[in-house]
């Protein structure tokens, strides 16, 4: 096994441990399945048999699986060590799992990027499927028997000819004797699979319905004081005096510490800003109200997203840098004919997950030992040895369960933030985040401006191709040059375009960031499938075409695409493994309009349906959306279908959750999803003013049908946002004759005499 | 001071009486189950019930509380055997789960007042409960079974 999957294209952002997996494309898996650690750090180190660092097994007959990827709703969590158990032919009764502390010996711990699955797939399989090898051996030294003459049965070895039995706890501690095989390891195959495939509920189901479960915000410490922290309200501002005589006389409140503003690039260091500490939570919000402070706001004042935007718009329009090329889309547009071009929009946007930044922290001795609702604890250690000048290995960051992520806990700050306070407080210190801190100091989802423009045909296809976007970069938080999309974010629904048009260029152009951008569920295929999908959608309508018969047409036929010449990092997966099918994107648009009954159904005044498919994090989606707009201009969704294609599904029903779950996150950020600022403040705060989707504004029945599929897996937790947006936005067209160019639909007034 | 009942066990308090009921249960009495989610009853993840009623405790004054029986999720059932809770199990509701607690508790509350919730009774009676992760076709499916289970 390859220490590393695939090697950076960039070589700026290495050594930020894990920093930029989705910026890089590169996922590191964990050196050799070794001999599991005789320091004992995890429940399944300190059993009996430990042959790896994911699995152990005592003699009572309890297997440990280690989660090594952070559970944020995904069940990525009781998903992988599902494998490992299915290899190992365990009883999942018996199964325990052990959470893992941020360590680099698992490999890559990010979990973002849809890519758990695909990246630790075969890992696990061997991990469960070693365990298993030694066990029988084990079984056939003692009975006596050759090893090929016995099986595995749930739990136990047997062997069939005498019908002898040996439970898993009793075979631990022979197994342990034995050398851990490193090859020749025979895998199940998939008709003997018992879970993979057909799936588990969550592990932690029982404790999620009974308030046990335990979060970042649950987490509580002997001796711990509780801080608050105001952060400054420009980016990159600091304090220049601070009055906290009135802070200091809240009941309960023990002392103000200030924290250093980041130096530049923010990456993920602390914001700066002074703490307010004290014995609770509610002590530590009142103190901080009543800080006097004196800002230097520096060099973002005078951010202004209205103009910002213009600016955006402007740029699209000119020139940009080529990023694909093949063909003269320009000698085509020169000529003149039928050219059609459109501007589109999305602003920044906002995580919201329902769990603010929290995180807890213990410096003791020189060691510092985290707390966090973290998706990526090797990046908070590297964060925190950082800031406080220690070695990594000095840091341990335990993993709690996320009140949801989105990509924003992969930015360690908060948990920095609790380290620093506690060197400086020489007490456990937890630091929580407010709703209105976690929407003002995000790592906001770019906003993109995006230029359309295509030469069509007699028949409306087009003969030549344009597209433009400019966004702020992901990179600008690890490096303060960066205007440019890098590959990583250009390579989501951009390069990619996966239209058969002779001429067809793809062009990006530069934007300075004024605030920090961070990945973002889906990250830039939100703001391009928009583009590309609605402006196609736009396409079909002007030229008298059904969306679905034209949108296939573009697509055109079944084929591999041909990447010579783009640096296109395929969500850090090989092209070989998973290369970029036409015929799969097809088959998911032609399924998907059968199940939703395209051409079928007839829809009344006011209602309609919309499509739209997209291939990103290597699988195949596509959607049909059904609105219905009042005349007043209120959207309701009665029916979203989604046709999917992800390779092998290991979970079925948590994949259609995921999918349901994408349809409402598409929902919030197309009705209302966006942060504006003035003079360097977001003007947002809470859910009045950065509203996401309630019970009554989401989709009322989303259909998830999953292509059955022996290809190797791809992502899920992420590609259901891209296309849906756009089908909906193409709905609303048909329902109202409103063409959407512009997010969030709360700019547009859909009302009937708007 | 102020004396009230919580998950059936009187307790007394006198620190700050304008301190919102989540922070006493959480930080003061360690009850984690309820969560803290925007601080200005928007989401509903603070949701228990006072006197069999759904209260946002994020905006809740201690001072209104004299007398009050407080009940938080860690006393509907430990197990998760109530109806609403083994539907929530039955169908799969919680991705994150940080939210459900508080969807739990408003969701008991609203069929305490409607036994046979239609799409409409469950749309006002669980709008003001936010799910980031989107898990509300589960919700709803989940709330009619329990109806059914109850009936």
């Amino acid at each position: 096994m390859s220490p590393i999957s695939n090697v950076s294209r960039r070589g700026f952002l290495q050594g930020l441990a894990g920093a930029g997996a989705l910026v890089l494309g590169a996922y590191y898996l964990p050196k050799a399945l070794r001999h599991g650690d005789a320091s004992g750090r995890t429940d399944a180190d300190r059993a009996t048999l430990h042959p790896n660092l994911f699995v152990g097994i005592d003699t009572d007959g309890t297997v440990y699986i280690v989660a090594h990827r952070s559970e944020m709703g995904t069940v990525i969590r009781t998903t992988l060590p599902m494998v490992v158990a299915d290899e190992l032919d365990a009883d999942w009764k018996r199964i325990k799992i052990d959470q893992a502390i941020g360590d680099a010996r698992y490999g890559d711990q990010n979990t973002d990027g849809s890519h758990s699955v695909r990246s630790f797939f075969d890992v696990m399989r061997q991990a469960g499927a070693t365990a298993r090898s030694m066990l029988i051996l084990a079984a056939a030294q003692k009975w006596g028997v050759p090893p090929a003459e016995c099986r595995t049965d749930l739990h136990a070895v047997v062997h069939p000819p005498t019908s002898r039995r040996l439970g898993y706890g009793e075979l631990a501690t022979a197994a342990s004797k034995l050398p851990v095989p490193s090859a020749g390891i025979r895998l199940k195959t998939p008709d003997q699979w018992r879970y993979i495939g057909k799936g588990m509920t969550s592990y932690d189901l029982t404790e999620l319905c009974t308030g046990k479960a335990v979060y970042g915000e649950d987490v509580r410490v002997n001796g711990m004081v509780y801080a608050s922290i105001e952060h400054p309200p420009v980016i990159g501002g600091k304090v220049k005096s601070v009055d906290d005589s009135e802070a200091l006389k809240v009941a309960g409140v023990r002392e103000t510490v200030p924290i250093d503003p980041f130096k530049p690039p923010p990456g993920f260091q602390p914001l700066g800003g002074i703490a307010v500490i004290a014995d609770n939570t509610w002590a530590a919000f009142q103190g901080r109200k009543k800080l006097k402070i004196e800002w230097d706001n520096g060099p973002n004042a005078t951010y202004d997203s209205d103009e910002y935007k213009k600016e955006l718009q402007a740029t699209a329009r000119n020139a940009g840098k080529i990023v694909r090329n093949q063909g003269d889309a320009e000698s085509v547009f020169s000529k003149g004919g039928k050219v059609f071009e459109a501007e589109y929009y999305v602003p920044l946007l906002a995580h919201a997950p329902m769990e603010p930044m929290v995180a807890t922290a213990e410096f003791k001795d020189g060691k510092l030992t985290a707390w966090a609702p973290t998706q990526n604890p090797q990046a908070a250690q590297a964060i925190i040895a950082q800031e406080l000048g220690i070695a990594k290995e000095d840091v341990i960051c335990n993993v709690t369960l996320l009140g949801g992520g989105f990509g924003r806990k992969s930015k360690p700050d908060y948990v920095a933030e609790a380290a620093v306070l506690s060197k400086k407080v020489g007490r456990p210190v937890k630091v929580a985040w407010t709703r209105e801190d976690d929407i003002k100091f995000d790592y906001f989802n770019a906003v993109a401006a995006m230029h359309m423009k295509a030469a069509v045909d007699a028949k409306g296809k087009p003969t030549a191709w344009l597209q433009r976007s400019v966004f702020p970069p992901i990179t600008s938080i690890f490096d303060v040059n960066a205007v440019y999309g890098d590959p990583g974010h250009l390579q989501q629904g951009w390069t990619d375009v996966p239209y058969d048009i002779p001429n067809l260029r793809v062009e990006n152009g530069p934007a300075p960031a004024h605030v920090r951008i961070g990945w973002l569920r889906s990250v830039a295929n939100i703001y391009h499938a928009f583009a590309v999908q609605t402006f196609t959608d736009e396409l079909a309508h002007r030229a008298g075409r059904d969306p679905v018969e034209y949108l296939l047409e573009l697509i055109g036929p079944p084929r591999t695409l041909n990447f010579s010449g783009v640096d296109y990092p395929n969500y850090g997966a090989d092209l070989h493994t998973y290369p970029w099918e036409t015929g799969r994107l097809r088959h998911v648009t032609e399924i998907v309009a059968e199940k939703s009954g395209w051409g079928k159904r007839k829809f009344g005044k006011g209602s309609g349906i919309g499509i739209a498919a997209h291939r990103s994090f290597l699988t195949y989606v596509a959607a049909v959306v059904e609105v219905e707009v009042s005349d007043q201009g209120d959207i309701k969704i009665p029916r979203v279908d989604y046709v999917v294609d992800a390779g092998r599904v290991l979970n079925p029903e948590v994949t259609r959750a995921q999918f349901e779950g994408a349809a409402v996150f598409g929902t919030s950020v197309a009705r209302s999803g966006e942060i504006t600022a003035k003079n360097g403040v977001i003007e947002q705060s809470n859910f009045d003013t950065y509203p996401v989707a309630r019970i009554n504004e989401a989709p009322y029945q989303t259909n998830v049908y999953l292509v059955e599929s022996d290809a190797p897996p791809a992502g899920v937790g992420e590609p259901g946002v891209p296309p849906y947006i756009p089908a909906l936005c193409n709905a609303i067209f048909v329902a109202t004759g409103k063409r959407i160019r512009e997010l969030p639909l709360s700019r547009t007034s859909l009302g009937k005499n708007s | 001071m102020i004396q009230l009942k919580v998950n059936g066990v009187a307790r007394s308090f006198d620190g700050d009486p304008e301190m919102p009921l989540l922070w006493y249960l959480r930080d003061i009495l360690g009850l984690t189950g309820t969560k803290f989610g925007c601080g200005i009853a928007l989401c509903g993840a603070c949701t228990v019930h006072k006197n069999g009623e759904a209260l946002r405790a994020c905006i809740t004054p201690m001072s209104s509380l004299a007398g009050a029986e407080i009940r938080t999720i860690e006393d509907i059932s430990a197990n998760g055997l109530h109806p609403v809770q083994k539907m929530w199990m039955q169908f799969n509701v919680p991705q994150c789960g940080y939210c459900q607690s508080g969807q739990i508790m408003q969701a008991i509350a609203l069929l305490k007042d409607k036994p046979k919730p239609t799409d409409q009774d469950i749309d006002d009676g669980m709008a003001a409960n936010i799910c980031r992760c989107g898990t509300y076709q589960r919700i709803r499916a989940a709330i009619k079974a329990a109806a059914e289970e109850s009936a």
